[in-house]
């Protein structure tokens, strides 16, 4: 073994078999992990320089619900066949990341992509992980998977030097095999892999390819399991077919809160091939197919005591207000303060008022929550093994420990590629209730939510109201800054505009509907309220829009991509402006990465209605890592976020989901899309950041500020133009 | 209670037996393991469960077992023939026309059924006849150019 190699690496302590110094930890990681993959080689991404004796699995353990310390990144295994597999506690719901880990694997080795597999969100595979959200994905995993490759780069050509009996310096990687530079010997991976049982920790600090070298970076990569999809072979959660399995479902009260008064089940019991579940609140029903258990659900008697003095959708802002401050659960307000904003606004020439609202909307993913249950051992002691769409598979293992009183050792989350999530599928709900029924039926029960409990039962996008006040000088320059945000939520809430007196401040209140992550989260409200009062006092000052944002910019990324967008746009050339078109321009940023959008709005004149006739937007996430599914991201944000501008909004009264279905709720269809164009600015210098999220908080206030572009009218509420139920399918 | 004991899927004459009242699509899912067609809304407005009956696109969540008896059905797992993918598949690979892919299969029996009608539909058309299927990732650009690049390819020049 060529010591130099580790140096240079700077890795944690050797920890090779070869060595044989191992730590009794190590020792059993090294059992459990070969126990699994048998032979080969594995590299273990430790973080944070954590000593290796707490490294081992130490993550995976711990009570319900707990998160602990991430102390193990990645697995990357070479097995004797020469294929490699990243392990990743994330998963993959639409946002393309199976691909873009497998790409990051492949390039640093290098190996060819078709060799790379991705093991991803299984509680007994993956390392631990908090969950696939807030963008995180491609910063802080694909730089993992990347050292953990580099890493066994320089232990295959380790290996091969030794084989070789020849200066590593003289060895390279090329197509799956070790070449030898001037004899061309070629060492394939499986070789070299064959008979070893290696396992290596190294740290934090491995050093890999620059993006500049990336191989990928300028060719599209196709999705790695596209053909499973076009095919129907992919197996979504709801797809998992199990031996013996029954199909569930769940009695639902009528409304929010309702209390039961009385239950008959007698009737539903004596169906036959029948299991019916009843355990507190609970009551399901499992059957061999999906008809005898909607049947059964239907056949049990139920009275319910509705719950009164719920606010509606029609009340909810004021109701936000009046019960904002100490809310339990909530860490309370949030705020920052530059400066007076009091004695700025005092001192201002002009000063302008706003207050913008955003309605609770559905994440509405077309898989709506799933999950298969199966218990195995005797009476339901034993394991718990459940397959189901979730954002947060460790987190989902937590619930699931906690509901049952198992120890997270004896339940596994597996989640199958999912039909998408949005930051809808944090949650265990469908989990939790096949595995109760599985419990009670004594068989692998398949839950499939129906998409009215799905828009019922599931969480929402926060609603909420936000006051701005502004003040300007003489000069239009914008010396304070004013921002009360009820109930929506922090992200995305401070200004990037260099204002001398600001106050920020997030009010948490109470939620009479369940809230929870969304895409973007809060940003798509804040931003909305700023980039809407933005464009209020630049037309005021009678300033371009982009010119008056600009004044007021000195961050140089946002400036970027603004002027992308505009220039793409043709912003502020002699556009031809149809009777009743506007131009409108926003932008923001959020974790990490900004975004800029220019729409060009037409208002029906008759009925008010909004359409979106082109939108340009612009996006930099630092190095692009895989330019087509970028584009990809970007667009399908810019689509999604048409629906929350437009026509997306739950209506609510009395603790019912007055809009639970499709045919109720708007969400964009083809006919919705405009004209779209896409400019992506590739930071090669900066490190890589998530892009699923950002690109969608942009289009409504673009889209807003175009609508009063074109008639002279002012829209400050989300969504803009909600006009009622959708049309019949023609 | 009547009872369907055949359904004739993909060319092949399956025995079943069950419930008449019972949709197509948990027929299809559940008894004869095609899960290709997907649950959506359970109300024929999303489109993620069209099949083809007869060669017509129907959303099997509406449509009971009793009412597919005797027809013709085809899923998104009978559009490969010899191992060759239909040219729509091909073109959904090769223009990335998916995020999550839950919609994949129903846009692609949608468009399948659509150029059998017309053969070089254009977007107007595409819009229009696919207006039923909801992708909520967004890839509906993507979705449009798959058809008609699929198009440009039964017409026999390849790509469009």
């Amino acid at each position: 073994m060529n010591e130099e190699t580790v140096e240079g690496l700077s890795l944690e302590p050797e920890r090779y078999e070869l060595h044989a110094e191992e730590e009794q930890h190590w020792e059993a990681a090294r059992r459990e992990f070969f126990g699994s993959v048998r032979g080969g080689i594995v590299v273990v991404l430790a973080l944070d320089q954590v000593p290796a004796t707490r490294a081992s699995g130490a993550g995976r353990r711990g009570g319900p619900g707990v998160s602990l310390p991430q102390e193990i990144g990645v697995w990357l295994h070479i097995g004797e066949d020469g294929r490699v597999t990243g392990y990743t506690g994330k998963v993959e719901v639409g946002q393309g990341v199976r691909t873009s880990l497998t790409q990051a694997i492949a390039d640093e080795l290098p190996v060819p992509l078709a060799s790379v597999r991705l093991v991803m969100g299984d509680t007994d595979l993956s390392p631990f992980d908090g969950g696939t959200s807030g963008s995180r994905t491609s910063p802080v995993v694909a730089p993992q998977l990347r050292k953990a490759a580099a890493a066994a780069r320089e232990i295959l050509l380790d290996l091969a030097a030794r084989r070789a009996k020849a200066e590593r310096a003289s060895l390279f990687l090329e197509d799956g095999k070790v070449v030898q530079r001037g004899t061309g010997r070629e060492f394939p991976l499986a070789e070299l892999a064959a008979g070893q049982r290696l396992l290596k920790a190294v740290g934090d600090d491995v050093p890999t390819k620059p993006a500049t070298a990336w191989q990928f970076a300028d060719a599209p990569v196709p999705r790695v399991n596209g053909r499973a999809i076009v095919t129907g072979g992919h197996r979504y959660t709801s797809d998992v077919r199990r031996p013996g399995m029954l199909h569930g479902k769940v009695l639902r009260a009528p409304s929010a809160n309702a209390r039961r008064e009385s239950l008959d089940t007698g009737a539903a019991g004596a169906m036959p091939g029948v299991a019916l579940v009843v355990e507190d609140d609970f009551i399901g029903a499992a059957a061999p197919d999906e008809l005898t258990a909607a049947r059964a659900v239907e056949a049990i008697r139920v009275e319910w005591e509705a719950a009164g003095g719920q606010p509606s959708s029609r009340e909810i802002f004021d109701y936000f207000k009046a019960n904002a401050g100490e809310v339990p659960g909530s860490r309370g307000p949030t705020s920052h303060t530059a400066g007076s904003a009091a004695e700025g606004l005092s001192a201002a020439s002009r000063v302008f008022e706003g207050t913008y609202t955003a309605a609770y909307i559905a994440h509405a993913p077309l898989e709506p929550r799933a999950a298969v249950a199966e218990w195995s051992g005797e009476n339901g002691d034993g394991t718990l093994t459940v397959w189901t769409g979730t954002q947060r598979p460790f987190g989902v293992r937590g619930e699931l420990a906690q509901a049952f009183g198992v120890s997270e050792d004896r339940v596994r989350v597996i989640v199958p590629d999912t039909g998408s999530g949005y930051g809808g599928k944090h949650t265990g709900e469908a989990a939790i209730e096949a595995a109760r029924l599985a419990k009670g039926a004594g068989k692998p029960v398949k839950l499939v939510w129906t998409r009215e409990e799905e828009f019922t039962w599931a969480y929402f996008r926060p609603a909420g109201v936000i006051d701005v006040r502004s003040g300007v000088d003489a000069d239009g320059a914008l010396t304070a800054w004013e921002f009360h945000n009820y109930n929506a939520g922090a992200s995305g809430m401070r200004t990037l505009y260099d204002i001398p007196n600001q106050h920020v401040e997030f009010h948490p209140s109470r939620s009479p509907l369940r809230q929870g992550s969304y895409r973007a989260l809060a940003a798509t409200a804040n931003h909305f309220a700023r980039e809407t009062h933005m464009d209020e006092v630049a037309r005021a000052v009678g300033m371009d829009p982009l010119a008056f944002r600009k004044k007021h910019l000195g961050d140089a990324r946002l400036r970027a991509v603004l002027d992308a967008a505009a220039e793409r746009f043709g912003w502020g050339e002699a556009l031809r402006r149809s009777p009743g078109h506007g131009f409108g321009i926003a932008g923001g940023h959020e974790k990490g990465s900004y975004v800029a959008t220019c729409v060009e709005a037409a208002v029906d004149p008759a009925g008010g209605a909004v359409r979106i006739v082109r939108a340009v937007t612009a996006f930099e996430c630092g190095a692009i890592i895989n330019p087509d599914n970028l584009r990809n991201q970007v667009e399908g944000a810019v689509i999604m976020g048409i629906g929350g501008a437009l026509f997306e909004g739950i209506a609510f009264q009395d603790g019912k989901i007055l809009n639970a279905r499709f045919s109720r709720y708007r969400v964009p269809r083809f006919s919705d899309v405009p004209v779209l164009e896409t400019v992506l600015l590739d930071r090669k210098d900066l490190p890589s950041v998530g892009a699923g999220e950002t690109p969608i908080v942009a289009i409504a206030p673009a889209v807003g500020n175009a609508v009063f572009d074109a008639i002279g009218v002012r829209l400050r509420s989300l969504p803009l133009a909600p006009n009622g139920a959708e049309p019949e399918p023609a | 209670m009547a009872r369907i004991t055949e359904l004739d899927v993909n060319g092949s004459r399956e025995k079943i037996d069950v419930d008449a009242e019972r949709t197509l699509l948990s027929v299809l899912r559940d008894d004869l393991d095609l899960t290709g067609a997907k649950y959506g809304c359970g109300e024929a407005r999303c489109g993620a469960c069209v099949v083809l009956m007869d060669g017509r696109p129907v959303p099997a969540c509406v449509t009971s077992a009793g009412s597919a008896a005797g027809a013709k059905i085809t899923t998104v797992e009978g559009l490969e023939q010899d191992g060759q993918l239909h040219p729509l598949q091909e073109a959904f690979l090769e223009v990335g026309a998916m995020q999550c892919g839950y919609c994949t299969p129903g846009m692609i029996m949608a468009g399948v059924a659509l150029l059998r009608d017309n053969p070089d539909p254009d977007e107007a058309e595409i819009v229009r006849t696919l207006e039923g299927n909801l992708c909520r990732c967004g890839a509906y650009p993507r979705i449009v150019a798959a058809v008609r690049r699929a198009a440009g390819m039964l017409r026999g020049g390849g790509a469009a």
